[in-house]
């Protein structure tokens, strides 16, 4: 860790403890008394939300494997079963459902958060690259959790993406073949892809405790951007951004509450109450909502490009939209790490959002005109962003003055908010 | 940025609700009739009486034809289901537990109207025996094969599910199965099929002759009927359950109601336990969240910031 | 750095502190409280659920099993021996006086489970002995229910894991099993028919 220990064993145990394996000297100092920029907003609490989001799927989804049958003959019934007789089934059920969902709106409010405040610059890339990665992982974990149920999306959503690696140049075939165990999604997959899906949390609870190391060797980013100067810059770990950290898990619980209580379904699809028929299609088979802008993405390539068929051209183009992200410190090559400052990129990340939403919209769109175009062109904004405005804003923009110090711009932002609001401060106000 | 935060927030959570809203290729459906059902909301609960109702309209009607698979005897005595019972009725030994679905004497005498299979017997041969708590309702048909070939080819899906497994289930299926009509003038049906406005299909490809061109598209000014034909006739008719209860009118809009009603509750048996634990979660959390914000600002009070 | 500065506080400003201090013990214990709120239904989840709770009953049909036979049914997934009983057995169970048993209690699901041992509190007809045939031991299945089997040195059941002897009532006589063999609820529907639960 970046800064001294400042562990002083209390106890006789705790001394003999730690000339041993000093366990508890890493918890303190790594969430102890660790000295973090006093100026974080509700925006970097999602890494707490996000650990939280990691235990409560494994600890439900740990559950439900006690009950859980993957048979394609019993998977669905034993699905049932949960729901309908094993004590509190129903709500570890639906708990690790939307679990899943809210996990997804923590990690992309994360991810959007690196992009704003240039978290992914040096030297945190290695950092942004692990969060990559975690993000990869989770995507392949949803996409194999979904389809135990076993239900009519989880086989035709299977099938429409592990046909996807047909695409591949001569292996193709082969490699679906595979990936299924057999020629067509049916048991060795339903069990290969169980026993994966079990296993990839523990992978993603690995590269979490990576990436929280490569976070501790740097030191927080913050959203001034710029690094801390002196100890009158941070504040210690706790009990500042545990209880910042432990509010705002509070209210992300209430909201996944709301759906986990009053409307389970409503993020899932109908057809997935519906056994798997192998012999019946779904009229419109939509990916989980988490996965639509990359799946719009997959769908805008409708045209053949030199040898490249659209099929494998969508491919390619899905893949390279996550896999471009592990570039990104390098394409960005600004100076200034916080959009705060940056008044012109700052315009070209909200329309990316914008078109990430969009995108998203347009994913679960039926595969027709306008939809398309507006897929190639949503598309097609969303490379140009990394690929062409980002390292050309490097260049071309300049950015607005920074600030002296963290504390320096901490304080005059309070002073300016006492100037402004001599009403009393709305309850939500974030602390910055 | 706060503001805009918002402003995100608000957009990925309707992007989010609307990404299931998507539109069907092909004929399109008469859009459900939303009703009030008292199992609708944060505080809502299925009426017993209707999940009465609706298990007979199931029994006498539906279940000539549709299985309801995930359902055993023992489910219909649980909390908030049709025969649950919180007392014994009198006369009962003082040991009974009728709260539990196995003793429950009305279930009790429920299954044993039914005849399941079991075995195999001692000598390797199926037999079959009077029904207990335990047992799964028994279906109309032993097999996919048979039931398809007793129904011209379509197999009539198992009914556990039903309101779940349909986009807007409960209203779907009220709308279905009242919304029987005659079919339009334009469209000419196959011999054992029937109209209903709200199922799913393309009415496009049953248009008579005469009001489509050469190639098979409809003439200019001709519009393409709403919904689609299914293989089941209108199931239900007034009168034709006899309920127990004379103050309930014997109407296929009653009917339609109570069955609806009880395929919510088999979909969703645990729906009541499910919101009261609900309620008590998010009451604790907001008190939670109080009081951790306090305790936040304190801490924070600490500090120029 | 800012534990000490709590601490120092605390001592300088008491007054003000006491209720300060404790909304922070007050936002500790709600979090404690929550996660035992949390615990406790996903340790629930492992009891039996409710199709195992929906205890299926057995009907076996006796007409085959002779005097002095015995025989071997699931129920619960376990299995339930049930032994018809020859005169000389009768009479040697029922004069078998409670005070040489190791287990006094009938263990008897159809009484209160606490009469004495005697034969008649643990056999409703005399003839048919119905015993879970699972060792209160280590729950080893006892031998002693099909012809040829070691019945023990009481002529009962006899469990070869750790050497308990059963006597013809199933009651512990030697060996370290510490309590007599359950018996199931069971109910005669006809002479011939036994409904097990």
């Amino acid at each position: 860790m970046s800064h001294e220990s400042t562990y002083v064993p209390g106890t006789a145990i705790e001394r003999w403890l730690d000339r041993r394996l000093p366990i508890i000297r890493l918890g303190y100092d790594s969430f102890g008394d660790f000295p973090t920029p006093k100026n974080l907003n509700y925006w970097y609490t999602f890494g707490g939300i996000l650990t939280v989001c990691l235990m409560i799927q494994i600890v439900t989804g740990i559950i439900l494997t006690m009950h859980y049958t993957p048979h394609v003959d019993y998977a669905f019934a034993s699905v049932e079963h949960i729901m309908r007789d094993v004590n509190y089934g129903h709500i570890m059920r639906y708990a690790h459902a939307n679990g899943a969902s809210m996990f997804f709106i923590a990690v992309y409010l994360h991810m959007f958060r690196g992009l704003y405040y240039g978290s992914y610059k040096e030297p945190r890339e290695v950092l942004w690259i692990i969060g990559v990665i975690i993000f990869v992982l989770m995507m392949a974990t949803a996409f194999m959790g979904y389809v135990l149920p076993w239900g009519q999306m989880s086989f035709w959503g299977a099938t429409v993406i592990t046909s996807l690696f047909s695409a591949v140049p001569v292996f193709g075939d082969a490699l679906t073949t595979l990936l299924w165990g057999g020629y067509s999604v049916d048991n060795p997959t339903l069990n290969r892809f169980f026993a994966l899906h079990y296993l990839l949390p523990f992978l993603i609870a690995g590269a979490v405790i990576l990436h929280i190391w490569a976070l501790h060797v740097p030191g927080n980013a913050n959203p001034t951007g710029i690094e801390v100067k002196s100890s009158k810059d941070t504040v210690p770990f706790h009990p500042y951004y545990t209880v910042k950290d432990g509010f705002a898990i509070i209210v992300f619980l209430i909201m996944f509450a709301v759906f986990l209580f009053f409307m389970p379904n409503a993020l899932g699809h109908p057809d997935n109450y519906i056994p798997a028929n192998p012999l019946v299609t779904p009229e419109h088979i939509v990916p989980e909502w988490y996965f639509l802008p990359f799946y719009a993405m997959l769908r805008a390539i409708t045209f053949d490009v030199l040898f490249i068929s659209s099929k494998l051209g969508g491919v390619i183009v899905m893949f390279a939209s996550i896999l471009l992200l592990l570039f990104l410190p390098w394409l960005d090559r600004s100076k200034v790490r916080s959009h705060r400052y940056r008044p012109v990129a700052r315009g070209f990340f909200f329309l990316f959002v914008f078109d990430c939403l969009f995108l998203g919209w347009l994913g679960a769109q039926v595969a027709e005109q306008p939809y398309i175009l507006l897929s190639q062109l949503a598309t097609a904004y969303y490379f140009a962003y990394f690929l062409i405005i980002l390292p050309l804003l490097a260049v071309l923009e300049t950015p607005k003055e920074l600030p002296k110090s963290i504390s320096d711009d901490v304080l005059s932002r309070s002073q300016k908010k006492q100037a402004k609001a001599s009403s009393p401060t709305p309850v939500a106000q974030p602390a910055e | 940025m706060r503001f805009i935060s918002k402003i995100i927030i608000a957009l990925m959570v309707a992007g989010a609700l609307s990404s299931g809203v998507a539109l069907a290729a092909g004929g399109k459906t008469k859009p459900v009739e939303h009703y009030h059902w008292s199992f609708s909301g944060i505080n809502g609960k299925y009426d017993q009486d209707a999940l009465q109702r609706g298990f007979q309209v199931y029994r006498e009607v539906c279940a000539a034809c549709h299985s309801v698979d995930f359902i055993a005897f023992r489910h219909l005595g649980d909390k908030g289901g049709p025969y649950y019972l919180d007392e014994c009725p009198e006369g009962a030994p003082d040991t009974l537990n009728c709260s539990n679905p196995n003793d429950n004497p009305l279930v009790k005498a429920l299954a044993a109207e039914y005849e399941v299979e079991d075995g195999p017997d001692d000598s390797g041969d199926m037999f079959m025996r009077t029904g207990l708590p335990s047992d799964t309702i028994p279906g109309p048909y032993a097999n996919e094969q048979q039931a398809a070939a007793a129904n011209g080819g379509a197999i009539p899906p198992d009914l556990s599910l039903i309101t779940k497994a349909r986009k807007y289930g409960p209203d779907y299926l009220h709308s279905l199965l009242k919304g029987y009509t005659d079919p339009p003038e334009t469209v000419e049906l196959d011999p054992g099929t029937y109209y209903n406005p709200y199922y799913k299909g393309d009415m496009a490809t049953l248009l008579k002759p005469e009001f489509v061109d050469d190639q098979g598209k409809p003439l200019e000014g001709v519009e393409v009927p709403y919904g689609g034909v299914l293989k089941m006739k209108a199931p239900l008719v007034d009168g034709i359950v006899d309920y127990v209860d004379d103050s309930v009118p014997e109407t296929v809009e009653q009917y339609s109601k109570d069955v609806t009603t009880f395929l919510t509750w088999t979909a969703e048996p645990k729906m009541e336990a499910r919101k009261t634990m609900g309620k008590i979660s998010l009451l604790y959390l907001l008190i939670m969240a109080v009081i951790v914000y306090l305790s936040y600002k304190q801490i924070w009070s600490r500090i120029d910031h | 750095m800012n534990s000490v500065t709590q601490a120092e506080q605390g001592h300088e400003e008491q007054e003000g502190e006491t209720r300060r201090d404790f909304i922070h013990l007050l936002a500790v214990a709600a979090t404690g409280f929550a996660g035992v709120g949390v615990v406790l239904p996903a340790i629930h989840q492992m009891n039996p659920d409710a199709s195992v709770r929906a205890l299926a009953t057995k009907t076996v049909d006796l007409s085959a099993v002779d005097v002095g036979q015995a025989i071997k049914v699931m129920w619960q997934g376990k299995p339930v021996f049930i032994r018809r009983r020859t005169e000389a057995e009768i009479s040697e169970a029922a004069e078998t006086p409670v005070n040489v048993l190791p287990d006094q209690l009938s263990r008897n699901e159809n009484l209160s489970g606490s009469e004495e041992a005697t034969d008649a509190n643990r056999a409703t007809t005399a003839e048919w002995m119905v015993v879970l045939g699972v060792c209160t031991h280590l729950g080893c299945v006892p031998l002693g229910t099909d012809d040829g089997d070691n019945r023990g040195d009481f002529n009962g059941w006899f469990c070869p894991c750790h050497g308990s002897h059963y006597d013809i009532a199933g009651r512990i006589r030697k060996g370290p099993a510490p309590e007599n063999l359950g018996i199931p609820p069971y109910e005669f529907v006809s002479d011939t028919t036994l409904r097990i639960g």
